[in-house]
């Protein structure tokens, strides 16, 4: 057993922990802090129903995002069902026998590696051509996005060009999920692949990655448009009536 | 005014989006609230000399309002800086200045947040974008806090549904809470509690307004219309902003409302207490003055024991009126606690309470109740304008959108020349017309030339094609900006009116038949 073997167990012990941590409480803290006023913006949804097909389309099509700019929502849009699809695909390493509907999206998410790689191209290349972009990014806009490219590189890299013994791969991950270690394969691709991703897990509850848990409690987006119809009031604020 | 003579921006050929010009509008700055000012509505009355306190106090500040505002916490954490809404703002449109842009205008705040907030901006500051609060910062809220209307065109672009207006707020109440008030909407709020609304208007004078009105309109018509103040036992109470009273172009609506209720023959009061819908505790984002100014119109509806309340043209009273007015006052339906059943026992729950004028008139045209000679209105070209509190913050009628709808269907039922103005500038992709959310005032005259800009280049497009002469608006912020703004752009100022004016002109008072 390598050094490296035990290296990337704790590792991955360690960003699992963080991710599954930092989202709860993170998650948590959105969901007990009140709001106080019904802000959806309108014309919002008049019932919880039509809420949460307005929530579905917001996430599962970007439908602001197209209204507001096509070039970022093609670039966007590509990159985040890529992603969701690479990810889908890669539950194939962790579960034994393969789930029949992981293994009827191999293929896709094949391509689907490319199109995300494609995408974060596309976002990555805004923040320096277009001046408004450029404007508002930080460096760590810069990094996040290298850091998912990287991913992404170096998974299609040990896909077409330099392979990995695969087999052993999913053993190491099997092996974490039941606690005991078995060895991981010597490649450097891989280490870099998989570091990686630990990296993007453990930034994830304190990043702008947030993102992603925010917008099912964004106000403006998950709430219903009843003012009229039913009294909406905050804990903190029900103490002030008739005062 | 003092200082150079302002213009207006160029039309644009293609609205094409500005290259940046970094602080373009820094030295654009309202003025700053007075002690006295600040101190009657319950805010500090300066700055502390030492600049530590000032900024515990603000940070403090931050804090308390993330635990209490979902919203903002959210906002805080979940901006990407995917650039969507960086050409949405009408302010950036017109001046370029990139802190209008509202993922800059956010910034301001959330690069202090992550710095106090957040592990990465406590441990590698410069990597996330996180800062250190400084005077320099604070001022910069203050300039640029205060050249935001709170519009929401932003929020309705951005994946995540982040609202500046929400940041804008919070900034505001931060501001106010160190001692640094925006002189213009403090002072505004100070009137309303001392003598019942915006413009300081006392009770007498108010009646002897409303009296010279049925007189104008006695004159005018030959009908005795009445505009009645403080009347028990009324069935409608109407709220309408202040500058309904006196100011033109909104006084014409005034009179349409009056009409409107005189040939329904619905009996409908004024309040001397409640002589102003308009609320800038909104803009200054504050739930307590919100909430006070709010209470105002409850009181006055429990002791006229109205039926009804009516809430007349105005954009960001008529957003407080749907959508907060029952979170805070009960007015409303749905209540199950003993201050919300103490007055929706008393109101009428046949009707939607609060009820916009434009739904009451709507409603009554479908029903057959009013009666029109479009003709009058035939030497007018339309077109209306959506202001952004009733196109992005509210509704009206029974489905979403309805408050797209109304207005337009009362103008085509009352005139006969209606031409719409450019697509993505309309309906809930509105411009602001630059002067809402508070910064409704002559220091801030090229903030406001500049911002109304979009909303121009529409106009001008339909009025150079269609010969468009009358741009009609639900708003008294919208009317009072562009009276002001439209001159500079080489149009009428009487190029703006309500709604209820169109009425007013076309409605047939059942008298006379």
């Amino acid at each position: 057993m390598t050094a490296a073997t035990y290296f990337f167990a704790i590792l991955f012990y360690a960003a699992s922990a963080l991710l599954v941590v930092g989202l709860i409480y993170k998650i948590a803290d959105f969901a007990r802090t009140p709001a106080p006023l019904l802000i959806p913006t309108t014309p919002a949804p008049t019932t919880t129903g039509g809420m949460v097909f307005r929530m579905f389309r917001e996430v599962a099509l970007f439908e602001s995002l197209f209204k507001a700019n096509l070039w970022i929502w093609v670039f966007g849009w590509m990159f985040h069902m890529g992603l969701f699809l690479v990810l889908a695909r890669h539950l194939r390493y962790f579960t034994e026998p393969v789930w029949t509907w992981v293994a009827l999206i191999q293929p896709f998410g094949l391509y689907a590696g490319f199109a995300m790689a494609a995408g974060l191209g596309g976002l990555w290349a805004r923040r320096f051509l277009v001046e408004r972009i450029r404007y508002i990014s930080t460096p760590s806009d810069h990094l996040m996005l290298a850091l998912l490219l990287g991913i992404a590189v170096t998974g299609l890299l040990m896909k077409f060009v330099m392979h990995t013994d695969i087999v052993a791969v999913k053993a190491f991950f099997l092996g974490l999920m039941r606690l005991e270690i078995q060895p991981l394969p010597e490649h450097p691709g891989l280490y870099i692949h998989l570091a990686l991703v630990a990296l993007l897990m453990i930034v994830f509850p304190i990043s702008k990655l947030l993102h992603a848990p925010g917008i099912f409690f964004s106000p403006t987006r998950n709430q219903v448009d009843n003012p009229r119809e039913a009294r909406h009031i905050a804990a903190w604020a029900t103490e002030l009536d008739g005062k | 005014m003092a200082g150079p003579e302002i213009k207006a921006p160029a039309y644009r050929e293609f609205p094409t989006i500005p290259a940046l010009q970094p602080e373009s509008m820094a030295g654009s700055k309202s003025y700053v609230a007075s002690e006295k000012i600040q101190e009657a509505i319950g805010f500090q009355g300066k700055l502390d000399d030492d600049w530590q306190v000032t900024h515990d106090k603000a940070i403090a500040k931050m804090g308390d309002l993330l635990g209490k505002y979902r919203g903002l916490k959210v906002f805080m954490d979940s901006c990407v800086h995917c650039g969507a809404c960086t050409d949405k703002c009408h302010y950036f449109i017109g001046t370029a200045d990139p802190k209008n842009m509202p993922v800059a205008r956010q910034e301001l705040m959330r690069s202090v947040y992550r710095r106090y907030f957040t592990l990465p901006g406590k441990l590698f500051p410069s990597l996330v974008g996180a800062k250190d609060l400084t005077k320099e910062i604070l001022d910069d809220w203050f300039n640029y806090y205060w050249q935001c209307s709170e519009c929401r065109r932003c929020s309705l672009f951005c994946p995540y549904g982040i609202d500046t207006a929400e940041v804008t707020m919070a900034g505001r109440e931060i501001l106010d809470h160190v001692g640094y008030g925006q002189k213009y909407s403090n002072e505004i709020i100070g009137k309303v509690h001392k003598i019942g609304n915006n413009l300081g208007l006392p009770g007498p004078a108010l009646e002897n307004t409303l009296e010279g009105l049925e007189e104008d309109v006695k004159d005018a018509t030959g009908v005795d219309v009445k505009y009645p103040l403080d009347v028990h036992g009324a069935e409608v109470l109407l709220v309408t902003p202040s500058a309904d009273f006196f100011a033109e172009p909104h006084i014409e609506s005034l009179i349409g409302y009056g009409k409107v209720f005189h040939a329904a023959g619905i009996s409908w009061t004024l309040s001397s207490k409640a002589s102003e819908a308009g609320n800038f505790g909104m803009f200054i984002g504050n739930y307590d003055q919100l909430r006070k100014i709010a209470l105002r119109v409850r009181e006055a509806a429990l002791e006229l024991g109205v039926k009804r309340i009516v809430v007349g043209e105005c954009g960001h009273a008529w957003r407080a009126a749907y959508a907060f007015w029952n979170t805070l006052t009960g007015i409303g339906a749905g209540g199950t606690d003993p201050f919300a059943i103490e007055l929706q026992k008393q109101l009428d729950p046949n009707y939607k309470q609060p009820s916009h004028i434009c739904e009451v008139t709507w409603d009554l045209i479908q029903q057959g109740r009013l009666k029109f000679d479009k003709s009058l209105n035939d030497d007018r070209i339309i077109t209306f304008h959506d202001s952004c509190n009733v196109a992005r913050a509210s509704r009206m009628g029974d489905y979403a959108g309805g408050q797209f709808d109304i207005p337009r269907n009362i103008i085509k039922a009352v005139a006969n020349n209606y031409v719409e103005m450019e697509a993505s500038t309309i309906r809930d992709k509105t411009f602001c017309c630059g002067g809402g959310g508070g910064v409704l005032t002559d220091e801030l005259m090229d903030l406001r030339i500049k911002g109304a800009l979009p909303r121009m280049e529409a106009l001008k497009q339909i009025a150079d094609h269609d010969g468009v002469n009358f741009m009609a608006t639900i708003c008294a912020i919208c009317k009072a900006q562009f009276t002001k703004v439209l001159p500079y752009y080489g149009f009428n100022m009487r190029l703006v009116g309500g709604v209820h004016q169109l009425v007013s002109t076309a409605i047939k008072l059942g008298d006379e038949q």
